[in-house]
């Protein structure tokens, strides 16, 4: 048994969902990981935090390994004495592979390391992607990082002010929706940029995220300073025999993913029909029709009949910037960029969008301030300006409704200068 | 040959990133790679995708609790030997998704993952999260690891979970129910578009540690970390250069605290939850929504804070009962129209929900349509 007493956290061992309690007990117990006494004095410190609601870990930490600017957040205890096993407890990003897919053997090969060189907790995975080995010492990081590059042929992900680890949804492993090879892209973009990853040299975190359609499964509209969401420009194809084999009933709408409750028959006008946003289908009762270039690609009538419509085939990805969470100037969603750009390996062009970006962040942007409030306080016009762009229609939701216009000096007939005295010969004063 | 402490720089190894990985697929999907047709949802937690050559894969989505160890780590690696041919993965939302190729393993598969359990009762391994359900809450560090949080993470998550635990296991839901926790504002994760958001805040400015701070931190990082300019240079009564927080001007943030180790702000009675709702990421018939704060203040309540849970388990009640098929909880709100959400959820509306942050004009109401 643990050597700590843990009466409120042993509370949370009831209940059906998986118990992070008993699963730390269990590591306490079972582990072979070589910081004996960190488990333990986890669940030791978590107690005495849910005791005096706030938590015990000291401010910030500054930890790391030879070369690399990040990859690991420094954390101590402010309880040391009573608890020696989290004295030191720093956490480790190990760049995960695309959409984390793993063999059993890796798997165990990344446990035995953690077990030779850390407290053998983790998270599956941190909300940005990595896997995240959870409390070390500061005399591991090196021998971990030797042994995980060595052994593993695995290196660190990204922390601090630099490119992220980035991340992307499972798209053409095993979804018929997929636009784009989110995969490969992300695994290409992230060993492009390893010096940017690795070695923080911008104003503040950049990320990446690549969805293989506007489902959004890696959430990147949300969650990435560049937002790469996979689509299509020519028609969305229809089979009208399987549109037929669920208006009959043979096949279940959304793939079944509401059968768990009574929802009636089918109903192809009040399901599919009348929900489209923008109005473009028709069903005669036979054969259904979309006005494909009213379409705005929102993915619903795909999403209900998966086996009956599927995705265009001209295919590419709208690339979209400048998410951020609302410190400091208030939350973000990514704003439409590139409403289309071709997705082929080596994916050149989206390098270069991606290096005109930077090169004006790093240069333009302020101490901590997001990509998203740099474009805020210069400009979307701006923004489109060094990324050589032109403005088109489909960037906003609606034009501006002031008329606070900046024009530019030349688009102007005959400039700015003007001589008050002359304007005087026609309006005496 | 192991790491050399004396020569720290010989034979190391830099930049080589992830592993490639289609190293890691199994030989079906490796096969059907961008050939998929269509999938299936056969039961909660059970899907098959099937691809232009006729290939199935079958896929068993398992809730994880995200803090997992590495013997729990192992057990799975097993039960992916013996079902699975070795291979496995984790989904965006700290699901477990066993994939089996062969149709017969599957329902041995499941069978076998619904009975392991851990010593205290709870499953290591219930299967669902498929559909219009309530899948895993991603969420954050909590008082397991980080300096700036308000609140836990992983318990007010095992919490919930408990009392939300059949629709996991269920697809009975209008549209599937994001939830999801951040322990502090920074909102690492998708605090900001769930549907439903559990947010650690603080309702006290910070303290001031006036002999540390020009020792531990950049002042000017500091004042320019706050959203409101609430924080101004200052002097200590021994004459040491401090600064002063205008506490009516401060809303407990904690960025200033995030960027200096001298202004802490947790507090005891101070912190809590605040419930956001409506928000949603997926372009489907409406376009992505933030998730808008409908409950300002719960306080913590370890270890199973309860008054949380039943405030996130009536609105998905009250959401389940009233919603249309495919509407999300934003696109129902919005429907009904805010005034009656918080009528059938019994919610109390109080000043504190009214934005006043710059341009909170746009959230007001310009007009004289509202519901009596
Ligand atoms: C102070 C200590 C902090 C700790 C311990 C912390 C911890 C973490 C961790 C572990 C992750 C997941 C990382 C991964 O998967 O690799 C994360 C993600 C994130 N952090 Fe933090 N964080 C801290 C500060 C901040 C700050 C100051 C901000 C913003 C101002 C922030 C915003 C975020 C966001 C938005 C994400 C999620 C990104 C995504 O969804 O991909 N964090 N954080
Ligand atoms: C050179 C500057 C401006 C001129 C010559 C001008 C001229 C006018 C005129 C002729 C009208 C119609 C009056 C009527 O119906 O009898 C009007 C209405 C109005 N103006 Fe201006 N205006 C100017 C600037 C502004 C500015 C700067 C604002 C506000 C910022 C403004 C706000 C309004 C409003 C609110 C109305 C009433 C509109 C309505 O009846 O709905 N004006 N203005
Ligand atoms: C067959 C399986 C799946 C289907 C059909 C599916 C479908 C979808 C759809 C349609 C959305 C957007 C829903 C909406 O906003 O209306 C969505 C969102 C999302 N999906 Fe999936 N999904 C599946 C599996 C997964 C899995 C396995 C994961 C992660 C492990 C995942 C993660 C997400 C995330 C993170 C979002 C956005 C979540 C949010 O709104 O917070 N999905 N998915
Ligand atoms: C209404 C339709 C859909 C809904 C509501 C939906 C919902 C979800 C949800 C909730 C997840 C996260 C699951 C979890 O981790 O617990 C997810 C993930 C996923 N969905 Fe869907 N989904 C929908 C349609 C689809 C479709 C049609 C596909 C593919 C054809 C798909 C492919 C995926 C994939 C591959 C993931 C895993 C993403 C990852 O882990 O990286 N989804 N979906
Ligand atoms: S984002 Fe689209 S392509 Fe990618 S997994 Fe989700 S539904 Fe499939
Ligand atoms: S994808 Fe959306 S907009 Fe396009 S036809 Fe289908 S429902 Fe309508
Ligand atoms: S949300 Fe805040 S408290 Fe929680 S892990 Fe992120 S920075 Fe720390
Ligand atoms: S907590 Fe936030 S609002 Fe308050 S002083 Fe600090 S930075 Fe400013």
């Amino acid at each position: 048994m643990g050597k700590h007493k843990t009466p409120m956290l042993d509370e949370l061992e009831n209940g059906p969902w998986p118990s992070f309690v008993s699963d730390i007990k269990q590591q306490v117990e079972k582990g072979k990981h070589i910081l004996k006494d960190a488990p333990d004095d986890l669940l030791g410190v978590l107690e005495m935090s849910y005791e005096d609601k706030v938590t015990h870990w000291k401010h910030g930490g500054i930890v790391g390994v030879f070369g690399y600017g990040g990859g690991i957040i420094g954390r101590y205890c402010d309880q040391p004495q009573q608890f020696p096993g989290v004295a030191h407890f720093h956490t480790v990003r190990v760049n995960q592979p695309s959409s984390k897919y793993y063999t059993t053997k890796f798997l165990r090969e990344l446990c035995d390391l953690w077990d030779r060189h850390g407290s053998g907790l983790t998270n599956m995975h941190g909300s940005t992607g990595d896997i995240v080995f959870l409390g070390t010492t500061t005399d591991h990081l090196e021998p971990l990082f030797y042994d995980m590059t060595h052994e593993l042929n695995q290196d660190l992900g990204g922390s601090g002010s630099n490119l992220r680890t980035p991340e992307c949804c499972l798209g053409m492993s095993r979804c018929e929706f997929a636009c784009y090879d989110s995969q490969e892209a992300c695994h290409q973009m992230t060993n492009a940029y390893q010096e940017e990853l690795h070695r923080p040299a911008f104003p503040y975190k950049f990320k990446f995220k690549f969805d293989a359609c506007p489902n959004g499964c890696v959430a990147s509209i949300a969650r990435s300073d560049m937002s790469v969401i996979g689509t299509w420009r020519d028609d969305i194809r229809i089979n009208q025999e399987a549109v037929k084999a669920y208006v009959g009933g043979e096949l279940k709408p959304n793939a079944g993913a509401h059968s768990s409750r009574d929802w009636g028959k089918f109903d192809i006008i009040a399901e599919v029909i009348n929900l489209c946003p923008t109005n473009c289908m028709c069903w005669d009762g036979s054969k259904l029709e979309i006005n494909n270039a009213e379409c705005v690609r929102c993915m619903h009538c795909l999403n209900v009949m998966p086996r009956a419509l599927r995705i265009g085939e001209d295919r590419g990805a709208s690339i979209l910037f400048g998410a951020k969470a609302p410190i400091l100037e208030g939350a973000q969603m990514s704003t439409l960029t590139v409403p289309f750009m071709k997705m082929e390996p080596p994916f050149d062009e989206l390098k270069e969008l991606i290096e005109k970006v930077w090169d004006w962040w790093m240069e333009e942007g302020k101490n901590r301030e997001r990509l998203g409030e740099l474009i805020q306080r210069k400009s979307m016009q701006e923004f489109l300006r060094v990324i050589e762009l032109e403005p088109d229609p489909r960037m906003v939701d609606e034009p501006r409704s002031n008329p606070y216009i900046f024009w530019k000096e030349e688009e102007v007939e005959g400039g700015w200068t003007r001589d008050i005295e002359v304007y005087r010969t026609k309006h005496p004063r | 040959m192991p790491y050399d402490p004396s020569n720290p720089l010989q034979d190391r190894i830099t930049d080589i990133g992830p592993k490639y990985f289609r190293e890691f697929f199994p030989p079906v999907i490796e096969k059907n790679f961008g050939k998929w047709v269509y999938h299936e949802i056969l039961e909660p937690g059970v899907l098959v995708h099937v691809a232009e050559s006729g290939d199935e894969i079958y896929t068993v989505r398992v809730g994880g609790a995200r803090l997992m160890s590495v013997e729990l780590l192992r057990e799975m690696a097993e039960i992916a030997d013996k079902y699975c041919g070795g291979y496995l993965r984790f989904t965006t939302r700290n699901n477990i998704e066993f994939l089996v190729s062969d149709k017969a393993k599957v329902k041995p598969l499941v069978d076998d993952l619904k009975s392991r359990k851990f010593d205290g009762g709870s499953y290591k391994f219930p299967v669902g999260g498929t559909g219009s359900g309530i899948t895993n809450i991603v969420h954050t560090q909590g008082w397991a690891h980080c300096h700036t949080p308000a609140i836990d993470a992983s318990g007010v998550v095992k919490a919930v979970m408990d009392s939300l635990f059949d629709e996991f296991g269920s697809m009975r839901m209008p549209a599937p129910v994001r939830v999801s926790l951040a322990c502090c504002l920074n909102m690492c994760g998708a605090v900001h578009c769930s549907d439903i958001a559990i947010l650690g805040i603080h309702r006290k400015p910070p303290m001031i540690d006036g002999e540390w701070i020009d020792k531990l931190c950049e002042l000017p990082l500091a004042i320019a970390a706050c959203p409101t300019a609430a924080i101004k240079p200052a002097k200590t009564a021994s004459g040491l250069k401090a600064l002063e927080v205008n506490a009516e001007r401060c809303m407990f943030c904690g960025n200033c605290y995030t960027m200096c180790a001298a202004m802490p702000l947790a507090d005891e009675v101070g912190s809590g939850i605040a419930i956001l709702v409506g928000g949603k990421l997926s372009n489907r018939i409406s376009k992505p929504k933030f998730s808008k704060v409908v409950i300002p203040f719960i306080p913590n309540e370890p270890p199973r804070w309860p008054s949380t849970v039943d405030a996130v388990k009536k609105i998905v009640d009250v959401y389940a009962k009233d919603a249309r098929k495919y509407e999300r909880l934003g696109d129902w709100a919005e429907r009904i129209g805010w005034e009656r959400f918080f009528e059938k959820t019994e919610i109390p509306f109080t000043h504190h929900l009214i934005d006043d942050y710059r341009f909170a004009y746009t959230t007001w109401r310009q007009s004289t349509q509202f519901k009596f």
